[in-house]
């Protein structure tokens, strides 16, 4: 049993944040690793990559979307109510080393809380870090104080124009592209689509790009291979090779077809859940 | 008196085809109590018994059958748990007609007992209705044991270190204890409840389960050695493998593993009840001929298929699947497409898997594994219609321990190199048993493995080797 020791909402209650009790797994953790959740035993395994650790208070922080009937759930835990189970720190640590050029941290909705941890060990490491995170709208961007904390310098930007720069991160990271300046690492997460376009864009530049990717899994441990993703044209298990990959080589269509591959029955899962309880009926 | 020669071997009643296909009810519905006391009369009871040389773990077999036969359930089920501590899951999946079985002497000239069947009755019986009196413990010996992994191998190694005083921790990666037991062999095959009891027997002798607990992840092998006397690695063949051909990634197409997780440890057949979903599939074909295969095929069947085909490179000889899995596969109408290799996976603008291509092989000069090595028919190509797939067709070894842990050797496959006379492996105070060791192998086989390191592990203990 994991404690959630605080809670809250962000991004007009579409996004939670807790920070769960679990000693062993934060004295472990590293950036870029993620945990697998249950919130009861009727209940999904989800991974969710950790968007803080604080291993002197033994407490991991997630922060997620509320996409489905687990996440619906996980949503209805209040502080002093518990996870079932975590389990981790899973997955390959992002290599972090101090680098010659800057360093550029970006994220996309949730895929923020995936970079944050990121972007703290590449500054901590001694890079110069450039953060650009970016939402829909102003009211569904997250984190913008602790990116600002983490990183050198943080770039915002909002679909509609609400915030920060109109447009996309992707033109923020074309500008520093252009500028000329030496770029050694860019860090992505979020949409898949987001990825993608920015592997796009820096594959003519040779910038190495790095990619977090969430495919669906069961055991985080690469038994089940659920999470296998074409990368340079081998199967990878995100679990346990990733969930890091050379966003060069992953094939991004074939990982957005088989994150769909439950759509119907997450709906169905939804609907039945919202028709029995209170799940998710604020969506 | 009967004469024993004259009473045949009892036929166990079970579900019949068209009723348990569609359900996840156990096949096999278990011995009365009179038809176990008339099995147990054809027990000539052997002076030098060969059958208990034929079991892994040397369960003293006539003396089982002796109490039972007079009616001493008690004292049946208690003479099994001196040697195995889950024999309720023994009597279920253990391929008794290659081992103890195999071996009875009534077999020379006619039927064999029917070990297996008593051994699960007892069990059974120990479990609904036997005295929960724990057997008397020793005084603890003050040492630490752990043990990674919470299959057969593990639960084994727990049970016999427990009983003989030391203090035992198993760690287990999944949210529940039982491994293979739990997370692979179906409930119609061997009933989660089953093995949940014989987890909660372990735990009341005193065993201690960590769930959650990645070893190699959450801890490394040398954190734990620092509060374990010593280790024991069980942690199975944890590594699926898939066949590289193109399509493989498609919708639909399932790793045994991860299609036997879904529906046994996370209960996606009980979806949407439970949250974890499965592709319920009309047209389902298996990649592979094992007890895994076996298992896959028919847990589709029950999920509502339509068809569901078994697809072999090799002939029914070379399936290494139980006679008696096949069998009740084929009576729920499992079809075998035998001499068909798939080529690749075709699918449909969703990336949902359509079609297999497949080759006709005939079967050639024997290869490494003594079997008849399979060719491919020229221009034989063809096409069968599927919706889902599941790939059977093996397991590697998983790496997370290996990789985390300096000074244990493994050999080219990535297995761990143990002793096989004592599970000793070439790292200080960390022995390894089951299919970790061996590759995948069976239950009991991983059980024996379990006993044989236990019993080093515990001379270990007493003497320091």
């Amino acid at each position: 049993m994991f404690e959630i020791l605080e809670r809250s909402e962000m991004a007009q209650g579409t996004v939670v944040m807790n920070v769960i009790r679990a000693p062993k797994i934060a004295a472990k953790a590293r950036p870029g690793q993620f945990v697998i959740l249950r919130a009861n035993e009727t209940g999904e395994r989800i991974p969710l990559t950790m968007a803080d650790t604080d291993s002197a208070q033994g407490t991991i922080t997630i922060i997620y979307q509320v996409v489905g009937k687990s996440t619906a759930l996980f949503k209805t835990l209040q502080v002093g109510q518990f996870f079932l189970d975590v389990l981790g720190p899973l997955g390959q640590p992002t290599h972090i080393e101090k680098q010659e050029g800057l360093i550029i941290c970006i994220g996309g909705g949730t895929g923020t809380a995936v970079v944050h941890p990121i972007t703290k060990g590449f500054k901590n490491a001694g890079n110069r870090v450039v953060a650009i995170i970016g939402a829909r709208t102003k009211d569904l961007l997250i984190m913008e104080d602790k990116m600002t904390a983490a990183s050198s310098q943080l770039k915002v930007c909002t679909d509609d124009g609400s915030y920060g720069h109109h447009g996309f991160v992707s033109d923020i990271l074309k500008e520093f592209i252009d500028s000329g300046q030496k770029i050694s690492t860019v860090v992505a997460a979020g949409p898949v689509p987001m990825m993608k376009a920015i592997a796009n864009m820096t594959r003519p530049h040779g910038i190495q790009t790095l990619v977090s990717l969430n495919s669906i899994m069961i055991d985080g441990t690469g038994m089940c291979g659920g999470c296998r993703v074409s990368v340079g044209g081998k199967n990878q298990f995100t679990c346990v090779d990733g969930p890091e990959f050379d966003g060069h080589q992953v094939d991004f269509d074939g990982l957005m077809q088989r994150l769909a591959a439950y759509k119907e029955q997450e709906a169905q899962s939804m609907n039945e859940a919202s028709h029995t309880c209170k799940l998710g009926q604020d969506r | 008196m009967t004469d024993k020669k004259k009473v045949p071997r009892q036929p166990m009643p079970e579900q019949a085809p068209e009723q348990r296909r569609r359900n996840f009810e156990e096949v096999p519905l278990g011995y009365t109590a009179d038809t176990a006391l008339l099995e147990a009369s054809r027990c000539i009871q052997c002076k030098n018994p060969a059958c208990v040389a034929g079991c892994p773990v040397g369960i003293d077999i006539p003396g089982f059958i002796r109490p039972l036969r007079d009616g001493d359930f008690a004292g049946a089920i208690s003479k099994l748990k001196e040697k195995t501590a889950l024999p309720a899951v023994c009597g279920r999946v253990c391929p008794q007609e290659t081992q103890c079985e195999e071996r009875c002497v009534l077999a020379k000239t006619g039927e064999a007992v029917a070990i297996g069947r008593l051994e699960r009755f007892a069990a059974d019986w120990g479990r609904t209705q036997g005295e929960s009196q724990l057997p008397q413990l020793p005084p603890k010996t003050g040492k630490r044991v752990g043990v990674v992994g919470s299959g057969p191998a593990g639960l084994t190694v727990a049970g016999d270190l427990i009983l003989l005083g030391h203090d035992v921790t198993v760690y287990e990666a999944f949210h529940k204890a039982g491994g293979v037991l739990v997370y692979g062999i179906p409930e119609f095959r061997l009933p989660k409840a089953i093995v949940q009891n014989e987890v909660d027997y372990l735990a009341r002798l005193g065993v201690k389960f960590e769930v959650n607990a990645v070893i190699g992840r959450t801890e490394t092998v040398d954190e734990l050695l620092e509060r374990h006397d010593a280790l024991f690695l069980a942690v199975g063949a944890g590594l699926p493998s898939f066949l590289n051909v193109p399509g493989e990634n498609l919708i639909g197409i399932y790793s045994a593993n991860e299609y036997l997780t879904r529906s046994n440890l996370m209960k996606a057949y009980l979806f949407p009840q439970y949250d974890t979903p499965i592709v319920r599939g009309k047209n389902v074909v298996v990649l592979g001929a094992g007890n895994v295969a076996m298992d896959a095929a028919r847990t589709a069947m029950r999920l509502g298929a339509d068809t569901v085909r078994i697809v072999y490179r090799r002939s029914r000889e070379e399936m290494p699947a139980r006679a008696e899995e096949i069998h009740h596969g084929e009576e729920e109408g499992i079809e075998l497409h035998l001499l068909t290799a798939p080529v690749r996976f075709m699918g449909d603008e969703k990336g949902r898997v359509k079609t297999i291509e497949c080759l006709r092989m005939e079967l050639g000069e024997p290869d490494d594994s003594g079997r008849r090595r399979p060719v491919p028919v020229k221009d034989s190509n063809f096409i069968i219609d599927t919706d889902m797939v599941v790939i059977a067709v093996g397991a590697n070894a998983n790496p997370l321990i290996t990789s985390t842990t300096p000074g244990l050797k493994t050999n080219k496959w990535g297995y761990i190199i143990a002793d096989p006379e004592t599970g000793k492996t070439l790292k200080p105070r960390v022995w390894a048993g089951g299919d970790i060791v061996t590759g995948a192998a069976t239950v009991i086989l991983a059980m024996g493995a379990g006993r044989l390191a236990a019993d080093s592990i515990h001379k270990f203990l007493q003497t320091g080797w």
